[in-house]
């Protein structure tokens, strides 16, 4: 056999089964979860789950990880499907696919290397945050049934794991709510409430919407953010599963099989979905290391689904509730809580800036965006302190400059105002033998200290650029051709 | 200087095979022996006694992790102490053997990875065939088709073969083939069959002369054949027929796709041949 089949699918055939059977139980109230939160009925999550999981089984880049509707697309389509249906968000949901192919033959995936820990941080918070959120609309002018019901969830959510960890205690939760739920008749939102749940297997559809501009123009502006936000995650996610197994993984082969787990699941009838942190999680520790378990996964899920459709509309939406608080809680990074006493201030707010922009905005990929810029500048600005220029008096009326370090936007006002313009001198020498100039702001910069030099009536001496340094002063810098004075004063 | 590189894994009959043949090569080279063992973490199984609990609690990714690193920390400690003792169980055998400086080296890596990052100094590399019930195995294939040196495929103890059985098919790949066996010492004073299996036309004949004459110059003492049937069947029944001790050939000299298409001679060859495969790329 060929050792990457080997490897990929059956090295660990036992572990895999079991974790993919953990997770199709996760996956279900979460499917249902998210398609309640787009709008949509549960069918339309539980069929892109579907398709999702058993395409990226295949295509993926990032063996173990599993991928379905998740809640921070289900966001981002939410007006959407109400002023538009279900046909533009299947055909949004196409186009999404596109796009993130057209992106992983482009390899946009390396570009993930500008997003730092930070910033994954507090994207990870964010949706642990807009997951718990997305419940609340539940337990909200409800009876007080609802919030005993919830309670009890979680209970048995965290302590049946000490009784025996061979069962999955979310399912336990789910079967204890409804048979108490059922037994009772209480009178109480269950999951049939929500939508039409799925009684067949998926069907090959194409999207009922007209193939006109105007149709483009509707879809666009969502599936671009559904495009960028699933990348983000799904990378994210992988990068997480590639830490906790410590094996590498393809981020460009896993930008396409997201691609293409979309068109799969927007012809299938299934809504736009990514990588899910919680359920990757919840696959790795359940033993779950190859692509089987994501396939297995995703097909019990469906087998579950559509053989127990009464059976599932029975859950009341409060088991639900219990199971997705437990993933919000999971996903949610404790740890950047403690270390918040002891990373640095910038690195904080970069968090804290990404978290807040993304509970603002309901879109990741703001959040995301806010992150890296800010954490660019913060950079910036760090870098811009490794300058120093340092003085002396290397011979009568002669001054020889030094400059050491990075000098560049946000440096260039610092090594101006190092020089002193109005001594009583000859001569001057500026060395850049160690000094990098990185941009034509930079140049500019040594151009106007030579220049006002020179209206001085100072000869001033630039020795010791750098093959680099050298480059870019070559290209921009005016004060070595001759009609420097006038092309400088022409502005 | 190049080595003789000799792929270890485990304790036993197979590779005690791979020492003995490693210890002839080395000598007859005159060529450093390096015996490797490969520690790749994907061979570990998951925990039997993984928690199914299907939850996640505070702080669930880092103490995940935790746990993880630290089970892994505990299999790399234990598998390397035995590999340790792999190796050296390997290095007294192949010290009795004598072979020509015998060395070790131990990788945590992928098996084809470190392979071909030690490419540049192996003149040699040997394999014990099979691994879980399969003659080719996982590895073979791929490292044959990764690495662009000889590769000796061995499951017994191969010293000094009196005669050995060089397939021919006048392609690229099998004429390169020809001429490494004709310029190497390896199998310098062993009798030499050479078969060519293909329809008995002008061409053929004329390529198998060339060939002869090739390694008659070289001075070997050849039995050339031209024989029609299936290559395979053909060179399975000569290695019986002519009891040679090895059969030299050029490897996968075509493409995945085709293979995938009408299958590869080599694979079989190596699935079916009952002596040792010395496989020229």
């Amino acid at each position: 056999m060929n050792p990457s089949l080997h490897y990929n699918w059956f090295s660990n055939i036992r572990g895999d089964i079991l974790s993919g059977l953990v997770v199709a139980l996760a996956l279900i109230p979460e499917a249902i979860a998210f398609s309640i939160i787009a709008g949509v009925d549960p069918k339309v999550g539980l069929y892109a789950s579907f398709c999702i999981a058993v395409i990226t089984a295949f295509a993926g880049g990032r063996p173990g990880m599993i991928s379905a509707a998740t809640g921070a697309m289900a966001l981002l389509m939410v007006t959407l499907v109400r002023e538009h249906g279900l046909e533009y968000l299947l055909a949004a949901t196409l186009l999404t696919g596109i796009f993130q192919i057209i992106a992983g033959y482009l390899h946009l995936g390396s570009l993930m290397r500008f997003v730092s820990r930070s910033v994954v941080t507090g994207f990870v918070n964010a949706l642990a945050i807009l997951i718990f959120m997305a419940q609340l609309p539940e337990l909200i002018d409800v009876t007080w049934h609802v919030y005993a019901m919830t309670a009890a969830g979680l209970f048995i959510i965290y302590t049946f794991p000490l009784l025996t960890n061979k069962i999955p205690s979310p399912l336990v939760c789910i079967l204890v709510l409804t048979a108490v739920a059922m037994a009772l008749g209480l009178d109480i939102r269950t999951v049939g409430d929500m939508g039409e749940l799925p009684d067949a297997l998926p069907i090959f559809l194409w999207p009922d919407v007209p193939l006109n501009l105007e149709t483009l123009w509707i879809i666009l502006p969502y599936s671009l953010p559904l495009a960028v936000v699933g990348l983000l995650e799904s990378l994210m996610t992988a990068t997480i599963v590639d830490e906790l197994t410590d094996t590498p993984s393809d981020k460009n082969r896993e930008c396409k099989g997201q691609g293409l787990a979309n068109i799969g699941a927007g012809l299938f009838g299934g809504m736009a979905g990514c990588a899910m942190i919680g359920q990757s999680v919840i696959n790795v520790k359940s033993g779950g290391r190859t692509r089987l378990s994501t396939l297995i996964a995703g097909v019990v899920l469906l087998i579950l689904v559509v053989f127990l459709d009464e059976w599932v509309s029975q859950i009341p939406m409060a088991a639900l509730v219990a199971v997705m608080i437990m993933v919000s809680i999971g996903t949610f990074s404790w740890d950047s809580l403690i270390n918040m006493r002891k990373y640095p201030m910038s690195t904080n707010i970069v968090m804290l800036v990404t978290v807040v922009v993304v509970v603002f905005t309901h879109n990741l990929a703001f959040g995301v965006f806010a992150g890296v810029l800010l954490a660019a500048l913060f950079f910036a600005n760090k870098i811009g302190q490794f300058l120093f220029i340092g003085k002396s008096e290397t011979a009568q009326n002669e001054v020889t400059y030094n400059v050491v370090g990075q000098v560049f936007f946000s440096s260039s006002d610092k090594f101006i105002a190092a020089f002193d313009f109005k001594a009583d001198l000859d001569r001057v020498v500026i060395d850049l033998s160690r000094a990098h100039f990185w941009d034509i702001t930079a140049v500019s910069a040594l151009d106007k200290v030579v220049l006002k030099f020179r209206r001085e009536g100072i000869e001033v001496e630039v020795i010791g650029m750098n093959e680099a340094s050298a480059t870019i002063v070559d290209r921009f810098a005016v004060h070595d051709k001759p009609d420097a004075i006038d092309e400088l004063m022409g502005h | 200087m190049k080595k003789i590189l000799a792929c270890i894994d485990g304790i036993g009959t197979l590779s005690e095979a791979v020492c003995d043949t490693a210890a002839w090569a080395s000598a007859t080279l005159q060529a450093p022996l390096s015996l490797l063992h490969v520690l790749d973490r994907r061979e570990f199984p998951t925990e039997d006694e993984t928690s199914l609990s299907g939850t996640i609690g505070l702080g669930a990714r880092e103490s995940l992790l935790q746990e993880l690193a630290e089970l892994d920390a505990k299999r790399a400690k234990l598998v390397r102490e035995q590999g340790r003792v792999m190796l050296a169980a390997a290095l007294e055998r192949a010290q009795q053997d004598g072979a020509f400086e015998p060395t070790t080296l131990q990788r945590h890596d992928d098996f084809v990875t470190s392979l071909q990052e030690l490419q540049g100094e192996t003149r040699l590399l040997i394999l014990g065939k099979g691994s879980k019930g399969d003659a080719l195995g996982v590895h073979i294939e791929p490292t044959v088709r990764a690495l662009h040196r000889p590769i000796l495929l061995t499951d017994k103890a191969l010293v000094d073969p009196k005669r050995f059985l060089l397939a021919f098919d006048g392609s690229a790949t099998s004429r390169k083939a020809l001429q490494m066996v004709a310029d190497s010492p390896l199998l310098k004073g062993a009798a030499c069959s050479l078969v060519m299996v293909g329809p008995s036309t002008y061409d053929t004949s004329k390529e198998l002369e060339a060939a002869e004459k090739l390694l008659c110059d070289a001075g070997f003492e050849v039995d050339a054949k031209l024989l029609a049937g299936e290559a395979d069947e053909v060179i399975i029944e000569q290695l019986k027929a002519q009891r040679a001790d090895l059969l030299v050939m050029g490897a996968y000299g075509h493409s995945r796709i085709r293979q995938l298409l009408v299958g590869s001679t080599t694979s079989t060859l190596v699935r079916r041949s009952p002596v040792p495969l010395l496989l020229l790329r």
